[in-house]
């Protein structure tokens, strides 16, 4: 549970939103052309990132415009927020310092610390 | 060599009480790492578990470790809300799910271990018309299949779980359900205690508080991996991480069709016996058991987004909470006790991955998603076939990672009844 910052409508609760997924993941230029593999690679396979995600999301019950967010998937923390059609901007910062970010013992939580811009 | 496990008994029980049970024997031992293994299998959940348990059992592996990054049953299997159930609706599924079914009958026996396995059905409550013919549908499939599968009309849902509210006049009214009377719960913290004590029975080393933090490949082949305790060598490597399991894809450069999600569950204060089944609802999200302990066992749903957190939102507590009371309008004043969350793996068609990789030595058991600890023994058993052999089992045949591109995807949205 977290505020999103819609570009349009300003800070509200997360639950006024829905999020589309992994972000820019481009639709493959000749389609017909696709080996079986490459369909399921673009169809189904995922980053689903501990630490640094770019994903989008959309105002479903609000503007039900679209945008970008930038978010630490191990804290829920929003880095940043972007347009649809911009490139990812670049996100300096601690990523969790083991792979599941967790200390040995924990529950996930760890807060790391990203630059915002 | 350590000594072997002492069998637990009444007289064990009874000899331990007079020494105010001080001299119970550790139920596994906690060994130091081994420069190299036959297999190594990450994680230490209910199915990392199983799977050493059945390779050293059925395949008579035994020099094989679990590494554990917590403590074991910390994951999914410590937190979930324990329904145990076999009424899926395709073939491949079912297979799966019965499978693992007919292990928990036997379960306590054969380890020695009362994990409190109790048949007391699980009902799958239909509101809408539309709920009435897929579970209809549910219901012949699993005929067909040879699973025990009940349809009752609403007279007969009151008198098999006289609490549930069935007025006609509720915004979704009770109009029917399925029974599966073989189904029921189990107490999952033994599941993952009484498998571990048998797979330290048998030699495997039981590592805990030590973290994979890298998976080493040579010329396609998988060597070993990285660990906070050191580097490990092996040749098969069985991942059963979880909600983490694309984390470690990404160490061996791949990617899963999985999405990391908080699913939440929360339990009441304990109160006397009131319900002796499991009533779950699809439609209304909602699924509610009452433990031994005389605590209501409440399931949530999961968040619409990835996250590794461990909490979910309040929201969805909120929506759940709202259906139970609506369900069961009694339950309105009780207070909840407890409310945690698990990151669990979702598949695009909620159907596991139980496959080998296009990298030799590299297995992975994923994908369970809302719905993995039912299959908490049935999964470790075809695992080990799969990892042993190098082939899958014929049950798991159907769940490789190549489904992706062939389109034979197992589809258990909705069809499987509520998530879990
Ligand atoms: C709230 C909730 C309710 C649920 N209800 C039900 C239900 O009613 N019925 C049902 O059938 N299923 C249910 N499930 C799903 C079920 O819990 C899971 O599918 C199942 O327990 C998964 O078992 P596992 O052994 O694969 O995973 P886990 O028990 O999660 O084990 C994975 C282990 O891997 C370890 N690990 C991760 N990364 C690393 C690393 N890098 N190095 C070393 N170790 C690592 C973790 O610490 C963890 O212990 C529920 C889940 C939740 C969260
Ligand atoms: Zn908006």
């Amino acid at each position: 549970m977290f505020l999103i910052n819609c570009p349009y409508c300003g800070e509200r609760d997360q639950a006024e939103f829905s999020c589309g997924g992994e972000a820019h993941i481009t639709r493959p230029k000749n389609p017909p052309e696709l080996t079986d593999d490459q369909w399921a690679d673009y169809l189904f396979m995922r980053k689903n990132i501990k630490g640094i995600q770019f994903e989008r999301w959309n105002h479903s019950n609000g503007c039900r415009r679209w945008f970008n967010v930038v978010r630490n998937t191990s804290t829920d923390e929003i880095i940043k927020v972007y347009n649809i059609g911009e490139s990812p901007p670049n996100i300096n910062g601690n990523n969790p310092s083991t792979p599941s970010g967790e200390p040995i013992i924990g529950s996930g939580n760890i807060s790391t610390t990203f630059e915002k811009k | 060599m350590h000594k072997k496990p002492k069998k637990y008994s009444v007289f064990s029980l009874i000899k331990n009480s007079l020494t105010y049970h001080e001299n119970w024997q550790p139920a596994w031992r906690s060994p130091e790492p081994k420069k190299e293994y036959d297999a190594i299998i990450v994680g230490g959940g209910g199915h990392g578990l199983t799977t050493a348990y059945y390779l050293a059992k059925n395949h008579g592996i035994t020099n094989i470790a679990i590494i554990e990054k917590g403590w074991i049953g910390g994951g999914n299997t410590g937190r979930n809300t324990t329904i145990i159930r076999s009424n899926y609706l395709w073939d491949q599924s079912a297979a799966l799910y019965d499978h693992a079914l007919k292990l928990w009958e036997g379960m306590s026996q054969e380890l020695n271990y009362n994990v409190m396995f109790s048949q007391r059905g699980v009902m799958n409550v239909a509101h809408t018309l539309h709920d009435v013919r897929e579970l209809k549908r549910r219901w012949h499939a699993n005929r067909l299949n040879n699973i025990d599968c009940e349809w009752l009309n609403t007279h007969q849902v009151k008198k098999f779980c006289p609490i549930i509210n069935t007025s006609p006049n509720i915004r979704y009214p009770v109009l029917g359900a399925t029974l599966q009377r073989r189904a029921g719960t189990a107490r999952h913290d033994a599941v993952a205690w009484g498998y571990a004590r048998g797979a330290d029975a048998m030699g495997v080393d039981i590592i805990q508080n030590c973290e994979v933090t890298d998976i080493k490949i040579s010329n396609g082949n998988v060597t070993g991996i990285e660990t906070t305790k050191g580097s490990i060598n092996t040749k098969k490597l069985g991942i059963v991480t979880a909600g983490h399991s694309s984390v470690m894809a990404k160490m061996a450069g791949m990617r899963l069709p999985l999405e990391s999600r908080p699913l939440q569950a929360l339990v009441s204060e304990p109160v006397k016996p009131i319900i002796d089944t499991v009533v779950m609802s699809n439609t209304i999200h909602a699924y509610v058991s009452q433990s031994d302990k005389g605590e209501l066992v409440i399931g949530a749903g999961t968040d619409g987004y990835t996250s590794y957190t461990q909490r979910g939102g309040f929201n969805i507590v909120e929506d759940t909470i709202a259906a139970v009371v609506e369900l069961f309008p009694l339950f309105s004043r009780m207070k909840m006790l407890r409310h945690w969350g698990g990151i669990v793996d979702i598949c695009p068609d909620a159907s596991p991955i139980v496959s080998k990789t296009h990298i030799n030595g590299l297995y992975f058991n994923c994908g369970w998603g809302t719905g993995g600890f039912k299959a908490t023994p049935g999964s470790g058993w075809v695992f080990a076939h799969t990892i042993a052999n190098d082939e899958p089992h014929i049950i798991n045949a159907p769940f490789t990672i190549n489904r992706f591109s062939s389109g034979e995807l197992v589809d258990e949205h909705g069809a499987a009844a509520v998530a879990h």
